[in-house]
């Protein structure tokens, strides 16, 4: 019995918040279009409760067995303008309702999938969807939206991107809540379990299980107990901690495979945090020796971060996939909240950090009066970082109706509180209207 | 199923006793045990078997209700899980 490393595991769990921040079950709905949108909701509600019927029950008893906590459990489902395509007049208030109902009959707290991916352009579907958007997200508790406008090979649909910067406007118009259930990304990945980005990719399996960790907080105390060590040392120590907290989320995602009969798919291996104290990204990187975040420093010390993160989780895991990085939501991290506060940290500076983590600006709440043209450049500015360094990027960003900055906004829970951050006053509009595609980028001559 | 219990609090009189007196009554067998003061605190890890058929649920909330009633906080989860993220 090796009573120092149950000692470290316990300590890891009970004082430095380390969890499994999510299981996600995929579930491929491609088997599910009929070609009348009613029907197809109809199949779609019962594929995903007859799929994920035992995932919070099998998820509550290994939590129970193994002492390690599991956030949440969540389901993530091909993008849904895919299934709308040989109905000429998609009513997508069907498809939202029917991931709602299936969500709320199985108890995840979250369904992922109410997609469309229009990087090279828009089906009739993908537009309906887009423009269901702020219904849909304003009818429905529990479920999240993507719209992927860009990537690597693809370059950037500005048309889309235009359209998006609207949409996150009349969503937020609605409830500014809505919006943290949207996210735009650039070279989305297909195995996120993440919300609100998570969807199924078509080149997935049937049904598989997925697996995000977290532990900012184990991290940071590994750091902290080493303040004068050098970079090598830091960067091995975050190596060695990422390896133990991923070995966590790869041997919890085996068990839940194994007892829900399905694949076990992949590990992301990424630090999430909470706004519980001790649970904060950015904390980690003050302990680095920042004296705030957003402080000049702040990219490179997330660069090392991130990278340590991925190669000491690497071998943890059989297969590793998602985000795979540190993410930064601003309203979602204690230490963020008080950097955004203090006007220690900017939209510009996240913008930087964005383009050696993942993912993107995330749960950064604006002024209720920022232009849709504006939000598209935020947009059209983040996926270009994402296509250009051929890495995945997001945005989730709220404006909040009458508010202003030095307001802030109250989601609660998990997802914290977001001050108001100042936007740059600037007009984007002409450079936005002028529709069409920014071509893919050339993949040599890098620098 | 094999278990590891850990047992943690403010060092006293008949802790060790209480303990295995409860796991005895439940059939579990201890395999291995170690007890120390860490930083002042009382500290024992048991390895221990549960019975065939055991009903882990039932023997976790068992265990932490002795934990409260003696003053001290009593863990309990499956021995699988601290080999996966220690060993290769």
């Amino acid at each position: 019995m090796e009573t120092q490393q149950i000692k470290e595991t316990i300590q890891m769990i009970s004082e430095e918040n380390l969890d499994i921040r999510t299981i996600t079950m995929g579930i491929s709905l491609l088997d599910c279009i009929t070609g009348d949108m009613a029907t197809t909701a109809q199949h779609v509600y019962a594929k995903i409760v007859a799929k994920a019927k035992d995932l919070v029950p099998v998820a509550d008893a290994i939590s129970n067995e193994y002492g390690i906590p599991i956030v949440n459990k969540r389901i993530a489902v091909t993008p849904v303008a895919l299934l709308a395509g040989a109905d000429p007049a998609p009513d997508f208030r069907l498809l939202a309702q029917a991931l709602d109902d299936a969500a709320k009959a199985v108890g995840v707290d979250l369904i992922g999938g109410y997609t469309a991916t229009v990087q090279n352009g828009c089906t009739p579907a993908d537009l309906a969807l887009m423009t269901s958007l702020p219904e849909a997200l304003a009818t429905t508790d529990r479920v999240c939206a993507s719209v992927n406008v860009g990537s690597t090979r693809s370059g950037l649909n500005m048309d889309a991107i235009k359209l998006m910067g609207q949409v996150v406007k009349d969503v937020a118009a609605i409830q500014p809540e809505n919006a943290m259930k949207l996210v735009i990304f650039a070279n989305a990945v297909e195995d996120n379990p993440f919300m609100a980005g998570a969807f199924w990719g078509v080149s997935e399996g049937d049904v598989a299980i997925n697996t995000g960790v977290s532990g900012p907080g184990v991290v940071q105390r590994a750091i902290a107990d080493q303040p004068e060590a050098t970079f090598e040392t830091i960067c091995e120590t975050i190596k060695q901690t990422a390896f133990k907290v991923s070995r966590m989320g790869q041997f919890v995602g085996k068990v839940a495979a194994e007892r829900l009969h399905v694949p076990f798919n992949i590990v992301d291996l990424s630090l999430a945090p909470t706004p519980a104290p001790g649970d904060s990204v950015a904390e980690i990187l003050e302990t680095l020796g920042l004296s705030h975040v957003g402080t000049p420093g702040t990219t490179a010390a997330l660069a090392l971060l991130n990278d340590a993160v991925k190669k000491g989780g690497v071998m943890a895991a059989e297969r590793v996939g998602g985000l795979s990085g540190a993410f930064i939501p601003v309203s979602e991290d204690a230490n963020m909240i008080a950097a955004a506060k203090a006007g220690h940290i900017t939209l510009e500076k996240l913008e930087a950090m964005t383009a050696v983590c993942s993912v993107g600006l995330d749960m950064v709440a604006v002024p209720g009066s920022t232009p849709a043209s504006t939000i598209s450049g935020m947009i059209a500015d983040e996926a270009a970082i994402g296509m250009i360094n051929n890495k995945t990027t997001a945005v989730r960003v709220i404006p909040v109706p009458g508010k202003g900055v030095g307001d802030s906004i109250e989601f609660g829970g998990l997802f914290g509180t977001a001050p108001i951050m100042p936007v740059n006053t600037g007009d984007a509009s002409v450079f936005i209207n002028r529709g069409g595609h920014i071509p893919a980028p050339i993949h040599s001559f890098k620098n | 199923m094999q278990v590891i219990i850990t047992v943690i609090g403010t060092d006293k009189v008949g802790i060790i006793a209480a303990v295995t007196t409860r796991l005895a009554e439940l059939q579990v067998n201890i395999l291995d045990v170690s007890q120390t003061i860490m930083q002042g605190a009382f500290t024992m890890m048991l390895l221990a078997q549960l019975p065939e058929g055991a009903d882990f649920a039932a023997t976790k909330a068992d265990l932490q209700g002795l934990g409260v009633e003696i003053g001290v906080d009593v863990k309990i989860a499956r021995q699988e899980i601290f080999d996966a993220m220690h060993k290769l």
